[in-house]
């Protein structure tokens, strides 16, 4: 396996467990830098659970993950400077609600960057400008629609100018005619060439977006490759399994 | 609301979040409302008093109890017996001065409390068997352990301190065990999310729960506290047991005197007024936490 170039992420042999429950065992992926990599596959596959460890937010109990050249799963590392150069955003959009929409933005630069207020509000925002939320910027979040709520979440992990960002189902929680608005600021990300791993059920939106789908099974890939590929000429019994299923479902 | 977690899911605080529709005002009862209750209220209210205006041993109470003359001497204090107003301004500076210290000593206990980690076990464990041993103790044990006790330990600065003093320290002792609790609820109430956002960001653990799970179990534990508080101004009278000459130790002095029970009236119409303004903030705060719940919901 070839070291992805800096700026990428390399999962080796991850394994996690939470009790009884062995939800990772031994994956391997490899993203590229600027490459944008779909995790796909049924729901209890572990997509989030691998997103939740690359950003350390659970311990691997064993494997390798290697962000921008640094092996973060190597003990004594400072997990609040690793997070700070990755993003991600929640299925759930976890805004706090006791703070405006600026605020969220505006708080880690602040308060785990250093950076000062002024120059905080001024990255906000321009973010904010061009995700057209620049009229929200004072409200707080539960006077947003989900979209809107979401894609505040984006900007504020934008907002830590991460070099890469995991993106967790982030759709999944919208009205139909809210999906569209996220997922095109998702493609706008992807146009700049930023690194994301993007866990997601909107199969068409991976075929689209994707340069390569890895797809989850049994806690480890099944198997990966070009969107083209997975999509019209899955290898493995599995993936045609899965996809005859979505296809069923008429989600595809 | 992202999280379906608010105030009404705090454990075991707080009163039920269903105050009396009379809280929102007479805007909803419109005019005629209006008329209808107050003469409503008077009618009840002149019945109760002819009620007891009529009762055997009325003239007797209304001589122990509401003689204008005691009541006028006692509130205002003879050349033998005490003010009971005066008296009654050592219950505010003791409340003052008590609340301030509980509010951050219950807030670092409950920190405290809350630090994940083997190596923080002893201290978490030492603000549990704190907060378990003083919400055990009737307060009247700690005012005597700490009031009598600490003074006959000839100990060279901690033993010679003025009898309120010693009583703020039991009150501070007990109380700050309570208002943890309070705060404790408060913290376990925000969602872990929020705090896996907060950590995703990059922010410490101290910065995502000063900036992040603070504030917000702090705005919900609110209503809660300011009833412990209620509790607390009254119990300002329990320091009488040391010897400090406050509303009710006053009125005590008073009322042996003169064989008369009015002063006890007027400590009790002191307390009253003190506690009724701090309920009624407290209950405009839980129907206004209520109105943005369900304003939350609706979107
Ligand atoms: N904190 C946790 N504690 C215990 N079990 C967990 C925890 N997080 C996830 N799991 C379990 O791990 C398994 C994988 O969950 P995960 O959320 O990673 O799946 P997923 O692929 O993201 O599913 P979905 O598509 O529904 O989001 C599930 O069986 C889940 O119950
Ligand atoms: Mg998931």
């Amino acid at each position: 396996m070839s070291t992805p170039t800096i700026g990428g992420i390399l999962v080796e042999g991850v394994h996690k467990s939470f009790g009884d429950n062995h939800v990772l065992r031994g994956i391997d992926v490899k993203v590229h830098e600027h490459e944008v990599v779909c995790l796909i596959g049924a729901s209890g596959s572990g997509k989030s659970t691998l997103l939740r460890c690359i950003n350390l937010l659970e311990p691997v109990d064993a494997g390798k993950i290697i962000v921008s050249g640094e092996d973060v799963t190597a003990p004594r590392v400072n997990v609040d400077r690793v997070r700070r150069g990755i993003g991600i955003v929640f299925q759930a959009f976890n805004l706090f609600p006791h703070m405006t929409v600026l605020r969220n933005i505006t708080l880690a630069p602040t308060e785990a960057l250093g950076i000062d207020k002024k120059e905080a509000e001024e990255r906000a925002d321009s973010l904010l400008e061009r995700f057209g939320l620049i009229d929200k910027r004072d409200e707080y979040p539960d006077r947003l629609s989900g979209g809107q709520q979401q894609r505040v979440a984006i900007v504020r992990a934008l907002a830590m100018r991460p070099n890469i960002m995991l993106l967790d189902e982030v759709t999944s929680a919208l009205d139909p005619e809210l999906v569209a608005e996220v997922l095109q600021v998702i493609r706008e990300l992807a146009a700049e060439g930023m690194t994301m791993v993007i866990a997601t059920h909107e199969m068409g939106f991976a075929r689209d977006i994707a340069s390569r789908v890895c797809f989850l099974d049994a806690g480890v890939v099944a198997e990966a490759g070009p969107p083209e590929r997975i999509f019209t000429d899955p290898q493995e019994p599995r993936t045609r399994r899965f996809l005859q299923r979505i296809i069923d479902a008429g989600r595809l | 609301m992202t999280e379906g977690i608010g105030a009404g899911e705090l454990p075991a605080v707080g009163p039920p979040a269903a105050p009396p529709p009379a809280a929102r005002g007479s805007r909803m009862l419109g005019n005629r409302g209006v008329l209808v209750s107050t003469a409503s209220t008077l009618v009840v209210l002149g019945l109760i008093g002819l009620a007891i205006a009529a009762s055997p041993g009325a003239d007797i109470v209304r001589e122990r109890f509401f003689s204008w003359d005691h009541l006028k001497e006692s509130f205002l204090g003879t050349e033998t017996s005490p003010s009971v107003v005066s008296a009654f301004m050592l219950n505010i500076r003791i409340f003052m001065t008590a609340e301030v210290i509980i509010l951050a000593l219950a807030l670092l206990i409950a920190i405290v409390r809350s630090i994940p980690g083997p190596v923080f076990f002893p201290f978490r464990a030492m603000a549990v068997a704190y907060t378990d041993l003083f919400r055990g103790i009737p307060l009247i044990l700690v005012l005597y352990m700490i009031g009598f006790g600490v003074p006959g330990l000839g100990l060279k600065y901690f033993s010679s301190m003025e009898d309120v003093t010693y009583g703020i320290i039991a009150l501070v002792l007990v109380y700050s065990a309570y208002v943890a609790e309070v705060y404790r609820a408060g913290i376990d109430s925000v969602h872990e999310s929020q705090v896996a956002a907060a950590r995703s960001l990059g922010l410490s653990r101290w910065k995502s729960l000063r900036f992040v799970v603070l504030p917000q179990a702090i705005r919900r534990v609110i209503p809660p506290l300011l009833n412990d508080f209620i509790g607390l101004q009254k119990d300002t009278a329990l320091v009488s047991v040391l010897g400090s000459i406050e509303a009710a130790r006053a009125a005590q002095i008073y009322g042996a005197e003169n064989f008369n029970y009015a002063s006890y009236v007027i400590a009790a119409g002191l307390f009253v007024l003190m506690t009724i303004p701090l309920a009624r903030f407290t209950d405009h705060l839980i129907a206004r936490d209520r109105r943005r719940r369900e304003a939350g919901f609706v979107r």
